[in-house]
Formats: structure tokens, C-alpha cells, sequence
């Protein structure tokens, strides 16, 4: 895990970013005691870090949304309590970003406080993803994201999943693909993430940090 | 089968549609399917397709109207208030009939409603929304996977009878991510379009694509020349699905995302000793009216389950015949039933 207090979560669309980053929170609110997540995702509609609050509450983690996440709205309004965390350096921030290059502009608006306090930037990789299926595209996007935000990749997280179907092999082929570019643009993978079932088996496949987690954006009949 | 993805529902309407042949995509964003647009953006240039975003909801339809009458496979998607806007294009196309797929990513309404997940507008597509007895083929798909069937399948459908058909969906369906198998070979039906404006080389007549007949005795004719398609398309093209319908003490009828959750339903409904069957019908129309006769007379009643103040209830309704009573479920505004919500609904119905 990153030692960095402002930790923030940037990927392709659909990579799962908003699902890790929520399991961070909770990871991270097990071991400190002051945590913040903070939704600035301006992209997606619905299947936000607000679908999980009251989870993220229960733990004493302070959840910031934009006031009109999971309204009937479409209005991408960053949550001015953002700023609040620059100055409270005895929180933990986590920054849930909307996918793509699209999603990393509104970065760009924290660009100097953040290099100035120091951050660690996940790119969250799922290889599954049809966006970021090759070794062209997935390096294209991490070079369209560091354009856009302004800010470096720090780390690299292998997400790659199918959902219900996913199994071993998904996960280490994902993983060879995210270790070739760890190796051109000498950016260190992170951790794995997956559900609990992955648990065990990846680490013995691969000798990196699992990091397990909890389903907490849900479909209605989920 | 070719490899597995993991893909949003409306990244797979548009990649099925490529898949399919669809070479020309016109349309305007809106939540909660824009998504189909954005991808249609960086897939049509690579595939040698045209992506335009017209100028409005009006705009795309008529364009969807040009390139159809030249007889390529060509799509236009939208959400609720949008596909509003193209029930005038949608009326003439029919007119005319042209085939052509229209995606509608059903969102709250009425008016501007809400971005939020809704089937209100199941009156809209199967009544027909425009004017003048016209009908559109209408697919109910309730998973990923069904989305990228049943679009391939909607090209089909159209060149087949030179029809408009419709994929209606929800916001939920839209957004959410499953894994989704494409085959290495889609199933294209290739079809001649010998009536398309492609050019008479000076060889032939030219062709026209009109919805006008200044005749009245010329219109009469079209228009039953129209109905006949209809009955044949009633005839051949229902597709449902059923499940634990055989001796159910109630029937549950839903759609899309709403047939997801009640598929939960009839489990837990199971652990209470209750049998809950399910009628998903995939073809909202032609509507499945033969799969409620059969069963019509096997529970105690009919539940259906909508997004929606009561739509589907009234052709299931008509359906069921008065063999057996419909009762109606439903949300709106965005709102889903849970499953206990429709677990408590049945047991109420069946203490009655």
C-alpha cells in the first residue's frame, strides 16, 4: 500500500477504479484513523462511491459526493469540501476519478496543491476492458491521462476481471500484459485486486501484494 | 465463440452493431446512453463508417431515413425525451419502410424526468408514438449478452421485412458491466434491397421511398399492404422466455432489468413454499400473446412487474383474457423494486 496521504484512482472507464478505491477506503480506515473519499468522478451517470455511503460511514470515513450524485441530474459539479483536505493533513484522501482522459481533467484543477503535498497515483488496468485490451491502447490511455491530469502514473493496478466469470487465468494474463508496460514506462505495479474467491491462488501464481475486495457497487439484484 | 470482454451494455449495442454491418451511425447524446455514441465516435473511422452528431434528435432520424433509402444498415440511439423528438422521422420511416435500428435507453419521464433507470415508455414504442398505424418491432433484452444478440438480430429483422425495429432498453442495462462472448462470425442475413435509391445506372426506373399516396384509394392499399407485414411479423417473430410456469401458483410477467430481479424473486419465493413462474417476453411487439394463453389458466393470478405506472399490464391483460386476475407492480422516477418489495407483493396477492 501507497504511503502517500493523498491517493488517487485513475483508469480507462469500466476498469473498476470506483470499486478499488472504495475497498481502499475501508483498508485504509482499518489501520488509520481519519480517512476521506472523495467522488470527483464528472463521467458516469449511475454506480458511484455514493451507492456504498453508508457503508463508507459505518467505518467513520468521511464520504464527499457531489451534491448531485444519484439525483435524476446530470450535472458535473466537483464538491467544493475537496479544498477542506489540503489543509486537514491529518486526513488519509482517497480521490475517486471518472475514467479516461475526460475523467482526469477536473485533476488538472488540483494539479499544483497536489504536486506540492505529494501524491500516489494509481491507473487501475482492467485488460478485459475493450478499450485497453492491447499493449498499444493501455499505454496510449495512461499517456492520455497523464496529458489531460497533468499529474504522473505513480502505480499500476492489475483490476482485470469478468465480473462473476472471472478465474485465475484472467487475472494472470492481465497480468503479464500490465507487467510489460510496468517494465517500458518503469512504473511499479501496485497490487493486484480481485474478489475474496481469488484469494491464495494469485499469490501463489504471481509474487505481488492481492488485495481483496468486498463487492459494494451493486446492481439491483445483486 | 471468440473471447470473453467485460463491456458496459451500451458499448455492446454499438460494437454489436458494427459486427452486424452497420456502417452509418447519426445521433445526439443524452445520459444514460451516450456511451453508444462515444464509441460509435472511435469504432466508425476504423471500420470505414460514418459517425455524425446532428444537430439534434430530428436531424439524426432523418438522416437514419436518407441513408436507409440507400439500402445500408444504419442506426440511431437515443434515451426517453430524445426518441421523442424522432417520432415524426420514426412515423415517416415506417411510412416508407425503411429498415433502420432505433436504441432507446429508457430514462424517467414524463418531460425532462431524470437520468435514472425507467420503462415508461413500453405505450410509446409498441403503440406507436407517431402518428398512424404503424408499429416497430420492439426487443426486450435483459442482459449484456442479450443486448449483443438481439441487436445483430435487429439488423436482421429489419432488412428482412424492410421494418424499423427498436432495442429498448433500460438505464440500468445501459450503464452496467457483464462479461460479453462475441462469436468469431456473426449470423448477417444479407438481404437484396432492390427498392433502395442506389442509382439506376440507366438500366432500370428509378426507385422512390415515399410515405406520401395522393390517392386515397393508393393509400388505403399501402396501409393494408402494411398490416399484412405486421401479421406476418406477429406470425414469425415472438420470441420469450418462460420459466417455472407449469404449475405456478403465480405468474410473474417483467422485462428487461426488471425480469433480473424477479428471477431472484422466485428463489426466495421457493424457500417459502410459494412457486412464482416467470413470461419475460423478449419481443414487447409483437407481444407473446399465444405464451399467456397457454398458461393462462395455471396459477391462482398474473403479477406484472414494470418500471412504470402499468404499461405491459394491458397487453397482458388482453393476453390473460379474464381467465385469471392481472395485478400490477410498479416504481417510477427512478426508483427499482427490491426483491422483497415483489416477494411481499405476491404473497399478498395470493392471501386475497
Amino acid at each position: 500500500m501507497s504511503k502517500e496521504r493523498i491517493n488517487i484512482f485513475t483508469g480507462h472507464f469500466g476498469s473498476g477504479k470506483t470499486e478499488v478505491a472504495v475497498n481502499f477506503a475501508l483498508n485504509s480506515a482499518s489501520r488509520t484513523k481519519k480517512v476521506a473519499i472523495v467522488d470527483l468522478d464528472i463521467v458516469n451517470p449511475y454506480f458511484r462511491t455514493a451507492d456504498a455511503k453508508s457503508e463508507l460511514e459505518n467505518k467513520g470515513i468521511w464520504v464527499i459526493t457531489p451534491m448531485y450524485a444519484n439525483t435524476n441530474v446530470d450535472v458535473p459539479a466537483l464538491p467544493p469540501e475537496i479544498n477542506t483536505l489540503f489543509e486537514r493533513k491529518d486526513y488519509n484522501v482517497i480521490l475517486d476519478i471518472g475514467g479516461d482522459d475526460l475523467g482526469a481533467k477536473v485533476l488538472a484543477r488540483y494539479k499544483d496543491e497536489l504536486i506540492y503535498q505529494g501524491y500516489c497515483m494509481y491507473f487501475v488496468v482492467n485488460t478485459k476492458r475493450p478499450m485497453t485490451d492491447t499493449d498499444e491502447k493501455l499505454e496510449h490511455m495512461i499517456y492520455e491521462i497523464e496529458s489531460s491530469s497533468g499529474l504522473k502514473v505513480t502505480k499500476l493496478i492489475n483490476n482485470t476481471n469478468l465480473l462473476d466469470q472471472t478465474n485465475m487465468e484472467v487475472v494472470i494474463e492481465g497480468h503479464s500484459a500490465i507487467k510489460r508496460i510496468s517494465d517500458k514506462l518503469n512504473i511499479p505495479i501496485g497490487f493486484v485486486s480481485g474478489f475474496a474467491d481469488l484469494v491464495g491462488g494469485v499469490e501463489k501464481e504471481i509474487d505481488i501484494e492481492f488485495f481483496s475486495l468486498k463487492k459494494l457497487i451493486k446492481l439491483p439484484w445483486n | 465463440m471468440g473471447e470473453k470482454l467485460l463491456m458496459k451494455g451500451n458499448e455492446v449495442i454499438a460494437e454489436a452493431a458494427i459486427r452486424a454491418g452497420c456502417k452509418h451511425y447519426f445521433g445526439y447524446p443524452i445520459t444514460p446512453q451516450t456511451e453508444i455514441a462515444h464509441y460509435m465516435a472511435k469504432k466508425m473511422p476504423e471500420v470505414g463508417g460514418t459517425f455524425v452528431q446532428a444537430e439534434s434528435e430530428i436531424a439524426a432520424i432523418n438522416m437514419v431515413y436518407g441513408a436507409a433509402s440507400a439500402g445500408v444498415r444504419v442506426m440511431t440511439s437515443s434515451s426517453s425525451p430524445g426518441i421523442s423528438l424522432k417520432q415524426e422521422g420514426i412515423s415517416y420511416a415506417a411510412g416508407a419502410e425503411l429498415p433502420a435500428v432505433i436504441v432507446n435507453i429508457v430514462r424517467c419521464g414524463p418531460g425532462l424526468g431524470g437520468i435514472l433507470p425507467a420503462q415508461c415508455d413500453y405505450f410509446q414504442a409498441v403503440k406507436g408514438g407517431g402518428h398512424g398505424d404503424y408499429k416497430m418491432v420492439v426487443l426486450a433484452p435483459s442482459s449484456v449478452q442479450e443486448l449483443y444478440e438481439l441487436t445483430v438480430e435487429a439488423f436482421n429483422i429489419s432488412d428482412k421485412y424492410r421494418q424499423l425495429t427498436m432495442i429498448m432498453g433500460d438505464g440500468v442495462l445501459g450503464q452496467m458491466m457483464e462479461a460479453v462472448e462475441f462469436k468469431d462470425q456473426e449470423n448477417i442475413v444479407n438481404v437484396d434491397k432492390p427498392w433502395a435509391t442506389t442509382g439506376t445506372g440507366m438500366k432500370r426506373e428509378h426507385n422512390t421511398i415515399q410515405s406520401i399516396y395522393i390517392q386515397p384509394e393508393v393509400l388505403e392499399q399501402h396501409n393494408k399492404k402494411l398490416q399484412e407485414k405486421y401479421k406476418l411479423i406477429e406470425e414469425n417473430e415472438v420470441r420469450v422466455e418462460s420459466y417455472n410456469c407449469e404449475d405456478a401458483d403465480i405468474i410473474v410477467t417483467a422485462f428487461g432489468t426488471t425480469a433480473r430481479i424477479v428471477n431472484n424473486v422466485i428463489k426466495m419465493a421457493e424457500k417459502e413454499g410459494i412457486k412464482v413462474g416467470l413470461i419475460r417476453p423478449i419481443t414487447l411487439w409483437p407481444f407473446p400473446v399465444k405464451e399467456f394463453e397457454k398458461y393462462a389458466e395455471v396459477p391462482k393470478a398474473f403479477l406484472s412487474v414494470e418500471l412504470n405506472a402499468g404499461q405491459m399490464v394491458e397487453d397482458v391483460r388482453l393476453s390473460v383474457n379474464g381467465k385469471r386476475p392481472v395485478y400490477f407492480y410498479g416504481r417510477m422516477g427512478g426508483m427499482i423494486p427490491s426483491q422483497q418489495e415483489i416477494l411481499d407483493q405476491i404473497k399478498q396477492i395470493l392471501n386475497k
